[in-house]
């Protein structure tokens, strides 16, 4: 395995944005890549990730190419799915050794839409789309299985809302009607507009662009089955074996960001993860707080990096999910120091 | 492969074939920050480009990007209401939903004068036959009490009777005429 | 600086989709039709409602299509206050995963209740139908408590 690191990153997130995809996305990319001192033609792959449901608008991706400045011709490629994954196939590209330096980039805006309806097409066509369930109503099926399976309780979902700051303390979260019974507002995630841009390099190029390289140690992705009614929904097997083939548990956790856009899936990603339920480790913001479909994902990857650059921490895992009710999940570990 | 097995109370009944799982989006849309300044002079009759800060290239209609170099694009210049043809196409089939445009139509690439990249539109008091790469052209827009904040402003473009631009020098073309031109001097 | 509003416009995507079924799908929206419940037995004999061509898990192919109960019981749900616009439904019900007897997995509808009070986990329902089927999803109108079965 050829080692590669993070080395640079840059975000933004707002709760509605004026700006287009473009206008969003340049200053991004252009301060990564001025960070370390690349241009696009120094760049030997660029990958994103988005969702054209979420822009309106079919093949979108291309559109915001004009952000990356694509001249003379740049190779490139896109993931429909978190920029996590878009992450994972440039990592990949890596590792089949012609290429030594990445940009990934991936944003969502949400705002023209309204996503709780929107992600019903992403529902089987046939059986459940059909009945336009809303994200929440799902996401409340799951929590309901947790909450009388003994797998959480209604205070442990309190403390999740609190600590990710869309309450300030319990008797405020339990002052919320429900939105999805047994789901309040504070345990369904906030949304907003925003974008990520990150630079990988590989051993010998990275300590050049960066004076602490994020190393990724390990990186994986697992899928559980599509089909509600054949899943155990109070488990994530996918989340399990993801941490497991990354090495979560080789070492201590410094910082762990969790792609936990409501209050049970940390139940569940912290259990699979074999973090501890009460979180001893950091985490530096929360999707909770600020979902951005499509970029929460590798924002977590950005701000784990951001925690080794900054010193806060020697080893940082990442969380990514896509998919409805934790189906599709990338964990990725970050260490400091030698390669 | 095997074949399915269906429950006897089935059999002998007309088998589903296929089903309607019609999917309906409704957004707000919002134009970028580019686009909004656009448009708001639009509704004035105005057309504003933007400047590439790369090299001065004349976009329009503005989008806030230098999408060649990528790098935002802050200035805004105002364009005349002429240019000419860069390329066309005449068209004899309908459009759904535009059942105000006569066949055959010509669609065409105008360049504004003085922009660097032209953009779509209608060319019409022009028989198709006499449309020609080169040939200028001028908007024809909605009376002043129609004028909005919308890309349907102008109804088409006429010509103007001024003489064609040389061929070489039209469109794209034109590109690689003024680089010639600048390597010379 | 000039401040404005900003401006907006309605953008509305629509797709009008028919899709082809295939053999499985197709069965059961003709049982649907035909007011039958069908789903399809795996390999180890448990059977897989609603049923697909293959085994979500194992990927496996499946080809015995089975008839199955119209009651069941529901193992989790949420409460729909308000409709969204695109929902079947227009008055306030549950929403719901429900095992019908027969199957080893469960089916997203919903429970047709006039309060939440009425809804408990484990509560046995029946399906009902809607006079008028065409092969649809939406052919069950949703399912209401059996009287009398509690939990």
């Amino acid at each position: 395995m050829r080692k590669v690191a993070v080395v640079a990153a840059a975000s933004r997130q707002e709760e509605k944005m004026l700006d287009t995809e473009v206008e969003m996305m340049i200053p991004l990319i252009t301060k990564v890549r001025e960070s370390v001192g690349l241009q696009q033609t120094d760049i030997d792959f660029t990958c994103s990730g988005s969702s054209d449901f979420l822009a309106g608008q079919a093949f979108s991706f291309v559109m915001t190419l004009d952000a990356v400045g694509p001249n003379p011709p740049i190779v490139e490629s896109h993931v429909e799915m978190d920029g996590a994954w878009a992450l994972y196939e440039a990592w990949v590209k890596l590792q089949m050794g012609k290429s030594e330096t990445a940009l990934v980039y991936s944003y969502g805006k949400p705002s023209p839409g309204s996503i709780r309806d929107v992600l019903a097409t992403q529902l089987d066509p046939y059986y459940v789309a059909p009945l336009w369930p809303d994200a929440h109503s799902v996401a409340a099926l799951q929590a309901r299985l947790l909450l009388e399976g003994g797998h959480t309780t209604i205070e442990q979902l309190a403390d999740y809302a609190v600590r990710a700051g869309r309450v300030s303390d319990h008797e405020e979260y339990f002052s919320q009607p429900f939105i999805a019974d047994p789901l309040r507002d504070a345990d369904c995630p906030s949304y907003a507009d925003g974008g990520v841009a990150v630079i990988l390099a590989t051993e010998g190029v990275a300590e050049k662009l960066s004076d602490n390289p994020a190393w990724i140690t390990g990186i994986d992705h697992r899928i559980d089955a599509h089909h509600f009614g054949v899943r155990d929904l109070t488990m994530a097997p996918s989340v399990r074996l993801a941490a497991k083939n990354a090495g979560v548990s080789d070492a201590a956790v410094d910082v762990a960001e969790l792609h936990a856009a409501y209050t049970t899936h940390e139940v569940i990603i912290r259990r699979e993860m074999g973090l501890s339920v009460r979180p001893n480790a950091k985490q530096r913001s929360y999707p909770l707080a600020a979902d951005t479909l499509m970029a929460s994902g590798l924002l977590r990857i950005a701000e784990a990096s951001r925690a080794i650059w900054e010193g806060g921490a020697q080893r940082a895992v990442a969380h990514a999910t896509a998919g409805h009710l934790l189906q599709q999940n990338l964990v990725c570990v970050l260490e400091g120091g030698q390669p | 492969m095997s074949e399915i097995i269906i429950p006897e109370i089935l059999q002998g009944k007309e088998p589903v074939q296929s089903v309607r799982t019609p999917i309906r989006m409704e957004y707000t849309f919002t134009p970028g920050v580019a686009a909004q300044a656009y448009l708001r002079e639009f509704g004035k009759k105005k057309i504003l480009a933007n400047v590439s800060p790369v090299d001065g290239a004349i976009l329009v209609p503005p989008r806030g990007a230098d999408p060649r170099h990528g790098v935002l694009c802050e200035e805004f210049v105002e364009l005349p209401h002429q240019g000419h043809v860069g390329s066309f196409c005449i068209t004899n089939v309908p459009i759904p939903g535009r059942k105000d445009l006569d066949l055959p139509y010509i669609s065409a690439w105008i360049f504004l004068d003085g922009a660097d990249i032209g953009f779509l539109n209608l060319v019409s008091e022009c028989p198709p036959e006499d449309c020609r790469i080169g040939m200028r052209v001028e908007a024809v827009w909605k009376p002043d009490d129609e004028i909005g904040m919308t890309a349907e402003n102008i109804l088409y473009w006429r010509p103007n009777g001024e003489p064609d631009i040389p061929f070489d020098q039209a469109g794209v073309r034109g590109w690689r005429y003024r680089a010639s031109e600048n390597s010379d001097a | 600086m000039e401040t404005h509003e900003r401006l907006s416009a309605p953008l509305v995507l629509e797709y009008p989709f028919t899709r082809t079924t295939g053999p499985v799908i197709g069965a059961f929206l003709t049982g649907l039709r035909e007011a039958i419940l069908l789903g399809i037995k795996r390999a180890d004999g448990t059977v897989l409602f609603p049923p697909t061509e293959y085994d979500p898990q194992s990927s496996e192919s499946l080809y015995e299509m089975v008839e199955v109960g119209q009651d069941g019981t529901v193992l989790t749900w949420t409460w729909i206050d308000k409709p969204r616009d695109q929902s079947p439904w227009k008055q306030a019900h549950a929403l719901a995963l429900i095992q019908l007897d027969q199957t080893d997995t469960s089916l997203l509808h919903a429970v047709l209740v006039d309060d939440v009070k009425q809804m408990i986990t484990g509560m046995r329902v029946t399906t009902q139908w809607r006079d008028e089927r065409e092969g649809h999803i939406n052919d069950i109108e949703g399912f209401i408590p059996i009287e009398g079965s509690g939990v």
